[in-house]
């Protein structure tokens, strides 16, 4: 038996989204800086890519705030259990209309590749994006009248790294939005994550499951 | 609860984009105002020199005229005798060199090459009469030219070949009780048309900024702040502020644009930024040559051709000479864009009599040192001059030749046009070697580009720099510069990763797709 359920609170879908549209912001204007295309123009795309970021930040504190004091973060805490079973119906159960593995509740609301994959981003691409960020725009060139030792010989590190892990978001951007398709119907998980609301199995039949 | 959703969201939207797109307020340009006030405040003499009585009385000679001035500017004489302007050279620190006396007597050029047995010539840019023989240092004050200076009428002129001394037809009593502040054509009648011609040296200085355009030059031009040379190019007892690095070596007495702008003048802070290793010069002056050409490149080896037994000129089609048979072949270029490099503030000079082993690559007449590691060094834009000119291939050495005189058979190239000769001669006379070999070797000067800025609208744009192709700064390659520089193994894997993800999805939802469309099929068959 279904029945709605609400799913994705209100911060959590603000979040959400602003983050959507940073990313995007900060992926136009970064990409441009880099040299890859021309659109803002050049002054125009670092101004709005500081800003996009300084937004970024705040946005990432109130989102700290809230995973801790919701306890929403353990949400995120890898398990190894349906991990295989998780796998093999993105490569074959698909296909065969198999039911999804993993029973999406309140409680647990990713599965065990989501919570692999959000963590490695929550904990490893976005901090290392945001610090390298950081270094990226207030390095120091080597110059006169400052303290030897804030000065950054070059930027070269700083900058390939934020590439790196630029070209990561990208690629998992891509995959993100595909997956978005894959829920009980192709728009059910939009849906979700823009009313909040998602039509789920009864959590007692899942258990029975 | 979608009402607060969607209200949520375009707040967070509305928030955003007004951020982003919010442009910043115009900042007063109270600098720009307060120089621009400062400096359209007209000079007005203190005295009318045209009452003075001693200047009314006629003088028979340009010394005459000198020991008027004396008269009553009692000490000014020894200022100017103590200046580079008399003595054409400085005491300079040099790495490597130590002290060394770094001048027109021993520091050579590309072009004419050097002044050394050709002062009859070239004394017509020095500010003293009587430079006849080799560079004894004047000392009799009556020789200074005070008047190539201060003349405000305009008419004064110094003659051809007369060591220094003005033109016959010049009237020294209307000059001298029309004397003042310099003007700019006091300062270009020499500095214009040093090597030899108009803007063949500097490149960014020449005819054209007597009366400059405002696209030409932005201060001096009569359409704008209409500044002349000594409003930057300030002066102390007749010191000027600023000098050119083919000649000075040490980083000091510097005329800049911050003494009048400061180091951040800027509305927008990472343009701030940019001025710890960019000179202001690098994007306020895009091109330079903007009116008339100036000289890229000299090839000695090929003076001395000669049609019927006479010496022959050829042209371009804007009038610059292509072939001279005194001084060989040449190569012209306006509207130039500049070449870049790191520059400290110090440099070193080819100084006649050193031994250069490494002929392989071009011989550098001046070294303007500096990196990007180097805290003091800036990015600023030169003109490069190239150059073929006379080498001793024996003893190593580039040559001095002989180039001026009035006679033949006294070994000058411009009249006998025996490079041999004229190399022996030349080089007796600054007291070096000739092994009576010549060859022909690559050199290369190194001239800053301060002067022709642009107004703020023409400036660089980021990506005339910040750009994969084409960048202005593709030569200076010991730092990573966003846009410009990337890491092609990220680059390729970012690229294979984005690709095969791309590729994964679409396999995917395809497979997804027609699977999806045989079980519809199944049911229907079933049915």
């Amino acid at each position: 038996m279904k029945y709605k359920v609400y799913i994705y609170k209100a911060f959590e879908r603000f979040w959400h989204w602003t983050q959507a549209i940073l990313i995007f912001m900060l992926a136009a204007t970064g990409f441009e800086i880099h040299g890859s295309f021309t659109f803002f123009g050049y002054q125009n795309a670092v101004k709005y890519h500081n800003v996009s970021a300084y937004a970024f930040i705040v946005l990432i504190v109130f989102a700290i705030f809230w995973h801790f004091s919701t306890g929403e973060w353990k949400q995120y805490l890898p398990t190894a259990s349906n991990l295989k079973a998780q796998i093999n119906y993105y490569i074959f159960g698909i296909f065969k209309n198999a039911p999804h593995p993993t029973k999406k509740t309140v409680l647990s609301k990713l599965n065990p590749l989501q919570k692999l994959v959000y963590l490695g981003l929550k904990i490893l691409v976005i901090p290392v994006m945001v610090i390298s960020g950081l270094l990226y725009m207030f390095y120091r060139y080597p110059q006169k009248d400052a303290v030897e030792s804030i000065n950054i010989g070059s930027l070269e590190v700083v900058a390939i790294v934020h590439t790196i892990g630029a070209l990561l978001l990208i690629a998992f951007i891509i995959t993100h939005l595909y997956l978005i398709t894959t829920g009980e119907t192709v728009t059910s998980n939009l849906k979700a994550m823009i009313t909040g609301y998602e039509e789920l199995e009864d959590e007692k039949s899942s258990k029975e499951n | 609860m979608k009402k607060i959703v969607i209200a949520l969201l375009l707040i967070g939207l509305v928030i955003t984009t007004s951020i982003i797109f919010l442009k910043p307020t115009e900042k007063e340009q109270s600098n720009i105002s307060l120089l621009k006030a400062k400096y359209s405040k007209k000079h007005v003499p203190s005295v009318d020199h045209s009452k003075f009585a001693i200047l009314q009385k006629k003088f028979n000679s340009p010394q005459d005229a000198t020991a008027a001035c004396i008269s009553c500017h009692t000490e000014r004489h020894k200022e100017v005798m103590h200046s580079n302007h008399w003595n054409w050279e400085r005491e300079e620190y040099v790495q490597g060199r130590g002290i060394v006396y770094v001048g027109k007597k021993n520091a050579i050029n590309n072009f004419c090459i050097g002044v050394e047995g050709n002062e009859q010539s070239c004394a017509k840019c020095h500010i003293g009469f009587k430079m006849t023989s080799s560079m004894t240092p004047l000392t009799d004050p009556t020789n200074i030219d005070c008047l190539v200076c201060h003349d405000n009428s305009e008419t004064y002129a110094k003659g051809n070949e007369l060591a220094g001394a003005p033109d016959k037809a010049v009237d020294l009593n209307l000059v001298a009780q029309k004397v003042g502040r310099p003007m700019r054509s006091n300062c270009g009648v020499c500095h214009f048309f040093g090597g030899g011609g108009n803007n063949v040296k500097h490149g960014d200085l020449e005819s054209s900024m007597f009366e400059p355009s405002a696209d030409i030059d932005i201060h001096m031009s009569p359409e704008t702040s209409n500044l002349v040379c000594v409003d930057c190019h300030t002066s102390e007892n007749h010191v000027m502020k600023g000098k050119v690095y083919s000649l000075s070596s040490m980083n000091r007495n510097r005329s800049t644009c911050e003494q009048c702008h400061t180091e951040t003048p800027h509305d927008a802070e990472i343009l701030n930024e940019h001025t710890v290793k960019v000179a202001c010069q690098t994007c306020h002056i895009p091109v330079y040559a903007k009116e008339n050409s100036t000289k890229m490149a000299w090839d000695w080896s090929t003076a001395g051709k000669l049609k019927n037994g006479e010496p022959y000129t050829e042209e371009d089609s804007k009038g610059n000479h292509t072939y001279m048979s005194i001084k060989g072949s040449f190569t012209w270029a306006d509207s130039v864009k500049p070449d870049y490099i790191w520059f400290n503030g110090t440099a070193d000079h080819y100084l006649l009599g050193d031994v250069v082993n490494d002929t392989t690559k071009p011989i550098k007449i001046n070294t303007l040192n500096g990196s990007y590691a180097d805290r003091d060094s800036k990015i600023i834009p030169v003109k490069i001059h190239r150059a073929r000119q006379p080498f001793d291939p024996v003893n190593k050495m580039i040559i001095q030749p002989k180039l001026f005189s009035d006679k033949k058979g006294e070994g000058a190239l411009w009249i006998d046009f025996n490079w041999l000769r004229a190399a022996k001669v030349g080089m007796d006379e600054v007291h070096l070697p000739f092994s009576g070999q010549l060859a022909f070797v690559r050199t290369e000067m190194y001239w800053p580009i301060n002067h022709m800025v642009s107004s703020k609208e023409n400036t660089l744009s980021c990506n005339q720099c910040h750009t994969r192709e084409n960048s202005r700064l593709a030569g200076l390659n010991d730092f990573y510069m966003p846009a410009r520089d990337y890491s092609s193994i990220v680059e390729i894997g970012g690229k294979i990763i984005i690709i095969l993800t791309l590729l994964g999805v679409m396999v995917h939802a395809g497979i997804r797709i027609s699977t999806k469309r045989k079980s519809k099929k199944e049911v229907h068959n079933e049915i």
